[in-house]
């Protein structure tokens, strides 16, 4: 794979408080980047991209703030780290949410506005073949498990995938990325690539 | 509207993924469901009794009133669990028409079926299921079983359970890496589980799906040590609600479960947190009131 050496010696941190973060760092390691779990504020400091994860956002809110990540998080985003997040990682990186707790916060960046649970219950959770231009003409199988939506774009922020409704699943803001669903758990890496891409960019530039 | 495949495999297995890495709480009100949600509980298993009372009221344990279940369902923004009784299949459709989020086919309530467990492959919602042992947890998983969780010894406050049976199957895991293509034949007869499921375990070193821990956790040390032992996450019965402060005591639980593998923190969180659940010891609890034995 093209990506293997590419990536060798990008160093990759994923948001590791909770969720799905083990398959994220083997997606990233299977791609050739050095990726690592992030936990601790020096951790953070230590990579030029980060992944946050599938998982429970109001879990990923209460222990980012109570390990001191929060503030270091909303710097590191301010100042153009490359950020990707998934489903739960989407919620922490939009600037509003609708159906977050009392108190919920967000770290923000994508200027857009996320429904939380958009589906309902499991029951409703499902996979699809999603269009993706960004990735090329071969659609993307996308798992969404009590996913959030994108209901509202804001100006700064680029929809770059939709559902068969019409509601927006991915979206793209400079160094930001964000997806409802989890090409983490499908073997299709496109996504993840298309990441480090942005990545590498940002480190020769950095 | 449809927007795709509802209830594969992978969507069921995707949520207990998500899972990983945190803390799910024993809830008997919806006041419960939301101390444990702003303790930072990754989902909750709604519930009328938890273990410990279970135990010592006796009786039939069933599943709970839908009001019950209406009412936390309605009260939190996590997912919501509820337990069937082993082999009670209505049971189970009931609790998926109510819309919970997974189906905990549990010991913890009196077996409906002594020989047969829920074709969990029939329902869209996921299952979780107990298991001793790599046999069991392949039996169940073979069943349709989405998320395992070692069963330990609920409503006890003993970890000891907990604590073998999750040694049990990962050094059982271990070993099958470790076999020949003729001695997964052998592996797959001794455990009684399909040699499909025992190949692919030999040859990935782990179980299919995700495997929490459950049954007798009670402090932060107990839930980072199953961390230690190989548990994706962990579930926590009576050891919350039945202690002296179960906010404080859940949210240092969470702490401790995802620093689990740091001692300054496990320390830090396990100050001032009042009584621990009295707790029973295991070796007093004679045999066949052990609820860790139903299951087949």
């Amino acid at each position: 794979m093209s990506g293997s050496t590419e990536n060798a010696g990008v160093r990759v941190g994923v948001l590791a408080l909770q969720g799905d973060f083990r398959e994220h760092i083997a997606v990233l390691r299977e791609l050739g980047s050095d990726a690592v779990p992030v936990r601790r504020p020096a951790e953070l400091a230590s990579v030029s991209g980060l992944v946050i994860p599938g998982g429970e956002s109001t879990v990923m809110d209460k222990l980012s703030r109570i390990f001191a990540l929060r503030e270091p998080l909303v710097a590191a985003i301010a100042g153009g780290l490359p950020v990707y997040g998934t489903c739960a990682g989407l919620i922490m990186l939009s600037d509003r949410i609708v159906d977050g707790i009392e108190g919920q916060q967000t770290l923000g960046g994508l200027d857009v506005t996320v429904r939380r649970n958009a589906f309902g219950a499991q029951r409703e959770s499902f996979e699809t073949e999603l269009q993706m231009p960004v990735l090329g003409d071969a659609p993307m199988h996308a798992v969404f498990i009590r996913a959030p939506v994108v209901e509202a774009v804001g100006e700064r922020a680029t929809a770059i995938g939709t559902l068969a409704d019409g509601r927006v699943v991915a979206v793209e803001q400079g160094n930001l990325l964000g997806t409802s669903f989890h090409p983490e758990v499908t073997g299709d890496y496109r996504f993840h690539e298309y990441f480090l891409a942005k990545v590498r960019a940002h480190s020769l530039t950095a | 509207m449809t927007n795709g495949e509802i209830g594969s495999s992978r969507v069921k297995r995707g949520l207990a993924e998500m899972l990983k890495g945190g803390v799910i709480m024993d809830v008997v009100t919806a006041e419960q469901a939301r101390i444990a949600e702003d303790a930072g509980a990754v989902a909750v298993m709604a519930l009328e009794r938890v273990p410990a009372d279970i135990r010592s009221q006796g009786g039939v344990a069933r599943m709970s009133d839908p009001d019950l279940i209406d009412q936390i369902i309605a009260s939190v923004s996590i997912p919501v669990m509820a337990k069937a009784r082993i082999g009670h299949f209505v049971e189970a459709q009931v609790l998926q028409s109510l819309g919970v989020d997974y189906i905990d086919e549990s010991e913890v309530l009196s077996p409906a079926d002594y020989v047969n467990h829920i074709d969990k492959w029939n329902f869209t919602v996921p299952f979780v299921c107990g298991a001793t042992n790599l046999g069991e947890a392949l039996r169940r998983i073979n069943e349709g079983a989405a998320m395992i969780r070692s069963k330990g010894e609920a409503g006890t406050g003993d970890v000891s359970e907990a604590t073998k049976h999750i040694r049990k199957i990962t050094s059982e895991i271990n070993a099958l890496t470790s076999m020949t293509k003729d001695e997964l034949y052998v592996a797959a007869k001794d455990l009684q589980a399909p040699y499909e499921l025992v190949a692919e375990i030999a040859e990935t070193g782990k179980l299919p799906v995700v495997l929490f821990t459950a049954g007798g956790v009670a402090t932060p040390a107990d839930a980072a040590m199953m961390m230690q032992l190989g548990a994706d996450g962990v579930f926590v019965g009576s050891g919350i609600f039945k202690s002296g402060d179960p906010a404080k005591r859940a949210a240092a639980i969470v702490k401790a479960t995802t620093m689990y593998d740091d001692p300054d923190t496990i320390a830090q969180v396990s100050r001032g947190l009042g009584e621990a659940m009295v707790g029973i010891n295991v070796a007093d609890v004679p045999a066949p009131h052990r609820l860790s034995e139903r299951g087949w």
